[in-house]
């Protein structure tokens, strides 16, 4: 590869080995535990885990949110090339809310309840770019018709309060895209609604970053979302990628018995009509975690190899597993039982 | 607005009412003021001269429908000792009284938030902690014992500061008070800070408390994902969040200062209604001691009313229909 095509391709985000851990009074909790993975301008990442796997530590070690007691320890954090893991709190302030925004979990109690809705997505303007307060309320009032909420100039004057949870969703995403990021994270910010209105979130969102070059990390602990919309799937267990690829990759040919096992719990055309399979087990704690593969006691795969680490092994660009002993092709759903 | 103002006028006269009855019992049950207004050498004559004429002789319900029928017409009656209508010898005094604990909220608000917020910011630094412990200090101190210490210290030893009276009174768009000359802030400045003492420590504690438990809510950190400046993210989603629990607290607090300043007022001679109270009930000066438990009661209704109006503002969640 020429320097010029390596520049053409430059990621808009690439994390190398990145581990944040918490130091409790009961212990080290290493929520992220090695992680990497990098999305390219335009490009939709799905990160696909159980609760607790470290996909909200994830997206706040990018934002360098991390509270005490916890810390990013290890690994880098490249935004558009910069170094960014530990960079100046003046340094991630500019970034956070302007290239770099972050969409969260619960609509509900992500706005302040007691400023309006102009005061809180001027603000986010005015934190980024030297514009009158007239100026900020045309954009913000844009940005409220873009993602679909109807006459929005008057509900820039509501309070959150007086939004259902589907608009409340809709205007924390069009707070995040007030200042046109590079890079939105969206941390499952669907949970919470109805089906039908999630499809049209994720539809709505999908086009505005297509649109405008924007990588999206889309942050689910549901396949079929990621189904949709991503371009690659990272799937996290136990603050580690345990497998990544294309979507195509994971959906159809997915190797790492948890992936299986997620994919099981999904209702598609070849699982129509039978029970869904769910994943017996929950997440391990991050507690003091013992060596070997966390996925373990949980696994119908695992031998006495297990109790290594298992070493990241990749077939092709993007395409990785963490397992010594990944299904291939066409075994997987014997092994499985899913035909049972 | 107008309906909730309307209805919770109709309501305090209510309270008002039925205030007034059990005060009268109350005040009637004390004791018979005959015997310390009327001097022993009196002969029988005179004795029930004065009885009648102060209205005495009459029974209970009676006396009570009299005063009533006088706070209708506006009268709360006069003094048996001063010999003057008992609401202007309160209103005479309560300029100073409301000086006194205005200054004393003022001290306690402006040092107690900005001192809870650092507490509850820093919770884990030595300057958080010693916030936190020395407003539990405060909070187990008796007023009086530190108003003495404090006249001790900075009046008798260091003799920085006055101990007693309201000094010189200037004039100001039309208000006469202390605050307007610098003798009267001498003056002031003693006795509001031993005011101040509770209403401080409950501020530091309910801001710190607030700024902790706030912080770590969700919104707090969308502020801080925005990109916000820290001055922006303490001072309006903060503070706007935890001055609900506050603003009621300010509320609360300046009705019982206002209204029981009465240690401060003793220890630093004070010309307020605490004193007017104390002489009066120790001359068993019923219409003064009526009248005065009645304007507290106004004075307390009125700062409710007036934190709903507030919170109403602090909190668009909050309908003053609904309340
Ligand atoms: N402040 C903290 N102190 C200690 N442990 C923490 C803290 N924040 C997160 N963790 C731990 O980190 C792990 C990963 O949490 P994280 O919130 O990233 O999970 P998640 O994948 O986002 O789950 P969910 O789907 O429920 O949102 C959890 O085990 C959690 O207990
Ligand atoms: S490494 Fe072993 S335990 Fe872990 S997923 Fe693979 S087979 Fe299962
Ligand atoms: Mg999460």
């Amino acid at each position: 590869m020429t320097p010029a095509s390596q520049k053409a391709v430059e990621p808009t985000i690439e994390i190398e080995n990145l581990k944040t851990y918490f130091f409790t009074r009961s212990g080290v909790v290493k929520s992220v535990d090695g992680v990497s993975y990098s999305v390219a301008p335009g490009e939709i990442l799905g990160i696909v885990g159980e609760s607790g796997s470290g996909k909200t530590v994830t997206g706040m070690s990018i934002m360098g949110l991390v509270e005490k007691p916890g810390r990013i320890v290890e690994g880098s954090i490249r935004f558009k090339g910069e170094e960014i893991a530990n960079a100046s709190e003046r340094r991630l302030r500019q970034l956070r809310g302007g290239a770099i925004s972050m969409v969260f979990q619960d609509a509900t109690t992500a706005l302040n309840p007691v400023l309006r809705v102009d005061t809180q997505m001027v603000e986010t303007l005015r934190a980024h770019k030297k514009i009158s307060r007239r100026e900020a309320l045309k954009t913000a009032e844009e940005m409220l018709a873009r993602v679909g909420i109807p006459t929005p100039e008057k509900r820039l004057k509501s309070y959150p309060h007086e939004f259902s949870g589907g608009m409340r969703q809709r205007v924390s995403i069009a707070m995040a895209l007030l200042n046109d990021p590079d890079l939105i994270i969206a941390d499952e910010p669907t949970t919470a609604l109805d089906v039908t209105v999630q499809a049209q979130v994720l539809l709505e969102t999908q086009k505005l970053c297509r649109e405008k070059g924007t990588s999206l990390i889309w942050v689910t602990h549901d396949l079929t979302v990621v189904a949709g919309l991503a371009d690659k799937v990272c799937v996290m267990y136990a603050g580690r990628i345990v497998e990544s690829g294309s979507v195509d990759d994971i959906l159809d040919n997915p190797q790492h018995p948890y992936t299986i096992g997620l994919i099981g719990s999904i209702p598609s055309s070849n699982t129509r009509g039978r029970k869904l399979q769910q994943i017996e087990g929950t997440t391990p704690s991050l507690l003091n975690i013992k060596p070997g593969c966390a996925f373990r006691e949980r696994c119908w795969r695992a031998t006495s190899a297990c109790q290594e680490e298992p070493p990241e092994s990749s077939f092709g660009p993007g395409r990785t597993v963490r397992c010594f002993h990944p299904c291939l092709d066409g075994e997987q759903y014997e092994s499985a039982g899913l035909n049972a | 607005m107008t309906i909730f103002l309307i209805r919770r006028l109709m309501q305090s006269f209510v309270v008002l009412l039925i205030m007034s009855l059990v005060v009268f019992a109350g005040v009637y049950a004390i004791g018979n003021p005959v015997d310390v207004l009327i001097s022993p050498e009196a002969t029988e004559l005179q004795r029930e001269q004065t009885i009648q004429q102060l209205g005495l002789d009459r029974p209970m319900w009676e006396q009570y429908l009299i005063f009533l029928k006088n706070i209708a017409e506006g009268k709360l009656g006069t003094s048996f000792v001063h010999n003057r209508p008992a609401i202007t010898l309160i209103l005479e005094r309560f300029p100073a009284t409301f000086e006194l604990a205005f200054s004393a909220l003022v001290i306690a608000v402006f040092l107690g938030i900005p001192l809870g917020l650092w507490a509850g910011l820093r919770a884990d630094s030595f300057s958080g902690r010693s916030i936190i412990s020395g407003s539990i200090i405060l909070f187990s101190m008796p007023t009086f014992w530190v108003g003495l210490l404090m006249i001790i210290a900075f009046a008798i030893n260091l003799n920085w500061l006055p101990t007693s009276g309201r000094g010189e009174v200037g004039t100001f768009l039309g208000i006469r008070s202390s605050l307007f000359t610098i003798d009267g802030l001498r003056h002031l400045v003693l006795p509001a800070t031993n005011l101040a003492l509770y209403p401080l420590a409950l501020i530091i504690r309910l801001t710190a408390s607030g700024t902790s438990e706030t912080m770590s809510l969700d919104f707090m950190r969308s502020a801080r994902a925005k990109g916000l400046h820290a001055p922006r993210i303490v001072f309006v989603h903060l503070l706007k969040n935890i001055l609900i629990p506050i603003v009621t607290v300010i509320g609360l607090q300046f009705s019982v200062i206002l209204a029981f300043a009465v240690v401060t007022e003793s220890i630093f001679s004070w010309p307020g209604m605490g004193r007017l109270i104390i002489e009066s009930i120790n001359l068993l000066d019923r219409p003064v001691i009526v009248a005065y438990i009645l304007v507290t009661i106004l004075i307390f209704m009125l700062i409710n009313l007036l934190v709903d109006v507030l919170y109403s503002f602090l909190d668009p969640r909050v309908r003053l229909e609904k309340m």
